[in-house]
């Protein structure tokens, strides 16, 4: 029998990089808010320097719920399977992935917002590659403004400027929107190489700037300033100098005394009162034990796959098909970040790349989204190209021999001996765009350890992300040669496979025929009822998701505060 | 943000893409990278008493003494001593797969036990003897007969088996000692790792500044060990 708790204000499933951030404005309006993780704390000690254990281990999340949950692939749907990944690329746990992701805290630029307008205004409606289902976003950059600013400060970003309410500063992103005020602290520092790819760029007649990271340059917030030990790289920090939810904003909620954290709570379905079509609360497993917890409000803060599955799982009279799904459109319009074509270089002296972290490096974004002209080429979008520090002992001595030596034996070992610090991989995250044949769906076979079906993700790299990943590798050979690389070496195009940067599922839009939550970020089936998460974003961008998952998490949660009455009832 | 998990167990593909791929891997993005890890939850291995002396011991965990004699052959070809110094035999990659056959690799000790014997049987059938009686030299033509997946009766194929020892021989030369592997940090000296250094400072940021080597374990630091265990073990 299912044990019954009394009812709240609002229940958040996930306390991630958007649950842990949403509780936040909520607790300070006055709502009493419990939150519902999967994981447990983690602590300082829990985050050793430890290449094996993060990177070839994948400790926590090999050892989670996760790990029971990896979704399935396919890339079209009459193509066979592909291998299933063994390692879960998110974790649980209190403050979520947030813990050991990279940190890298972009905003997206304008042209994100309105690919399909601005497409069709520059280069015609024929540009917009078939298949596509892309749409607008309901509102621009300027409407997220705010909220990328809130979360900036209340998580703590640092970076450097490259337009403060239209003044452009060149030692930052002359291509970024306008943004109200300056980052709360410096951009992390470079290292003598990724200065030396910033002077490589320039001589490009390019535009290299250091990019925003969710990992303190300095003394902020009651935390210290980083480090640069390394082992940022899927691993936490043991000096919380990286701003996870768990040691920002989850802390500043915990101290209002209206928010609960429950760990170990694995949500299966939302509850939904067949009457009137709306939600009750959550039911969830905790310790052997079946709990009811009602709610005037449901936030499902999950990772997109999560999201996406709940909802698919969480059928009843008025959504047979799944919660908020009479519309058929929950798991459609599914994107992954498209990271495949990497490019890699070869220097021939050392680089001393062995510290610092993935969030320590130049970006140049001249060839990212609409930054330049596409009239002459084949494909819409861009990609951020960037150059970091970040090197471990397995991965330097897994390194590529470009050609020229043999991969194992005395010739191989002379050839690593010379080489392991004279390599750089950049992996060039590129704009993607929604097709109607990319989707999630559950899988018919494959069961989680408590016998619920996981995601099945159909997807794959279409011409136009083709085409766009051949070009951005050029530049960026380009750009490794000029800083004085002997020789580059193209990574494959790849597939869609489970991903760290897995968007939609749950678009957000205006029009309910094609979106399953409103400008807001709650369902248009299901008016209680909001999802967080990059599940909501109908476009990649060229850049890291989760700050603008972050700002959208802050605005719907500041929505549901100024609304409370009309969306609680 | 690019990920990254991959023991390379499971890649079928070419030996050249392999290595395409593997610089890929390094990427926490990169989803296409396979491993041998299963769902199982991650067992921490269990080292051996702390004493120096005790901690110098190699138990075969999993592997008997005759796959563990052909399997210490093969890593000494894969990286071997030479000019450029001590190589995978003298890291002890062979007792860091051992231990880890039991814990997080159990997954591949069926592909071991049935690979090491295949690989002898290639050897008697192509060189008339096992593995560890061959010449350096023919050990050398039979691993090069794997690694271009010409050598019969591996399953699924000898290329497989050959590309995940390689990966783990890798992984037990360059790891953290603590896993067993890497031993007198012979590994990193090879590719001059400088070591973990839990502050680092501009100036040796700089590519010019060789960093003066720290010969330690993560564990040697007592915050990420357990709290009953003997802080400041160096395996």
């Amino acid at each position: 029998m299912a044990i019954d708790l009394k009812k709240t204000d609002v229940v958040i499933v996930g306390l991630g990089a958007v649950g842990g951030v949403a509780a936040l404005p909520l607790v300070r309006a006055g709502l009493d808010v419990i939150g519902l993780e999967a994981g447990t704390w983690l602590s300082p000690r829990d985050f050793a320097p430890d290449e094996l254990r993060n990177n070839f281990r994948g400790w926590p999340q090999s050892a989670q719920k996760a790990n029971g949950e990896i979704p399935t692939h396919r890339p079209n749907a009459s193509s066979p399977y592909s291998p299933r990944l063994p390692i879960h690329p998110m974790m649980n746990a209190v403050g979520g992935t947030s813990l050991h992701y990279w940190a890298q805290s972009w905003r997206l630029n304008p042209w994100d917002f309105k690919v399909v307008s601005e497409a069709t205004r520059r280069y015609g409606a024929a540009r917009i590659p078939k298949g596509s289902t892309v749409e607008d976003w309901p509102f621009g950059l300027e409407e997220l403004e705010p909220y990328y600013d809130k979360v900036e400060y209340e998580v703590g970003i640092s970076g450097q400027a490259g337009n403060v309410n239209g003044v452009i500063d060149k030692r930052g992103n002359i291509f970024e929107g306008p943004r109200g005020r300056d980052y709360p602290m410096p951009a992390l520092a470079g290292s003598e190489f990724t200065e030396r790819m910033g002077a490589a760029a320039r001589k490009l007649g390019w535009h290299p700037f250091p990019g925003p990271a969710a990992v303190n340059s300095q003394y902020y917030d009651n935390r210290p300033g980083c480090l640069y030990h390394g082992f940022c790289n899927r691993g936490g920090c043991h000096i919380h100098a990286k701003n996870s939810t768990a040691v920002s904003t989850i802390p500043k909620a915990l101290a209002t005394g209206r928010f609960t954290v429950v760990t170990q709570a694995i949500v299966t379905s939302v509850a939904v009162d067949e009457g009137s079509g709306r939600v009750r609360g959550v039911v969830y497993l905790k310790g052997g034990e079946e709990y009811v917890q009602p709610a005037d409000v449901v936030l499902l803060a999950g990772y997109t796959y999560e999201n996406v599955r709940l909802l698919l799982l969480s059928k009843s009279k008025p959504f047979a098909n799944g919660l908020a799904n009479n519309g058929g459109q929950v798991g459609r319009h599914y994107i992954t970040h498209h990271t495949g074509a990497t490019l890699a270089a070869l220097f021939p002296f050392d680089l001393n790349n062995w510290y610092g972290l993935p969030a320590q490096g130049v970006a140049v974004d001249n060839w990212a989204d609409d930054n330049f002209d596409h009239s002459g080429l084949d494909f819409i979008g861009g990609g951020n190209l960037w150059v970091y520090s970040d090197r471990r002992p397995i991965g330097a001595a897994s390194m590529s021999t470009f050609g020229e030596a043999p991969t194992w034996g005395s010739n191989w070992k002379a050839f690593i001996k010379e080489n392991a610090d004279r390599w750089n991989l950049a992996y060039l995250q590129k704009t993607t765009l929604p097709y109607e044949d990319n989707v999630l769906d559950l899988d018919p076979s494959m069961k989680d350890s408590l016998g619920f079906p996981v995601i099945r993700i159909t997807a794959d790299n279409k011409d136009n992300e083709k085409r766009l990943g051949a070009f951005i590798q050029d530049k960026m050979a380009q750009w490794f040669m000029e800083a004085g690389a002997i020789a580059v070496e193209r990574g494959p195009m790849g597939t869609m496979g489970p991903s760290t940067h897995a968007y939609g599922g749950t678009r957000m839009g205006d029009n309910r025929e094609t979106n399953v939550v409103d400008r807001y970020g709650f369902a248009h089936e299901v008016p209680n009822l909001g999802i967080l998460g990059a599940s909501v974003m109908g476009t990649s961008g060229a850049h890291n998701p989760t700050l603008t998952a972050q700002a959208l998490a802050w605005r719907t949660a500041e929505h549901l505060t100024k609304n409370w009455k009309a969306i609680a009832n | 943000m690019p990920n990254e998990p991959d023991d390379g167990a499971r890649r079928t593909v070419s030996r050249r893409h392999l290595f395409k791929q593997a610089a890929g891997a390094a990427v926490a993005l990169s989803t296409t990278a396979p491993a041998l890890v299963t769902a199982q939850p991650v067992a921490a291995p269990t080292p051996p008493a702390p004493s120096p002396q005790a901690s110098r011991l190699e138990a075969l965990e999993t592997l008997t003494a005759a796959e563990a004699d052909t399997l210490e052959a093969i890593v000494a070809r894969l990286i071997p001593s030479d000019a450029n110094g001590p190589g995978a035999a003298e890291a002890r990659a062979a007792h860091y797969i051992d231990r880890a056959l039991t814990g997080p690799l159990r997954g591949s000790r069926g592909a071991y036990a049935a690979g090491l014997a295949a690989l002898d049987a290639y050897a008697q059938s192509t060189k008339g003897a096992a593995f560890v009686k061959l010449s350096a030299q023919d050990q050398d033509a039979v691993l090069t007969d794997l690694e271009k997946n010409v050598a019969t009766g591996f399953a699924p194929n000898a290329a497989t088996f050959f590309n995940l020892v390689r990966t783990h021989t890798i992984q037990g030369t360059f790891c953290d000692p603590y896993y067993g592997g890497n031993a007198d940090f012979v590994g990193w000296d090879l590719i001059g790792y400088p070591g973990i250094r839990m502050v680092v400072t501009a100036d040796e940021q700089r590519m010019t500044a060789r960093p003066k080597p720290v010969r330690q374990s993560a564990y040697a630091d007592a915050t990420f060990t357990m709290k009953g265990g003997s802080h400041g073990h160096r395996p």
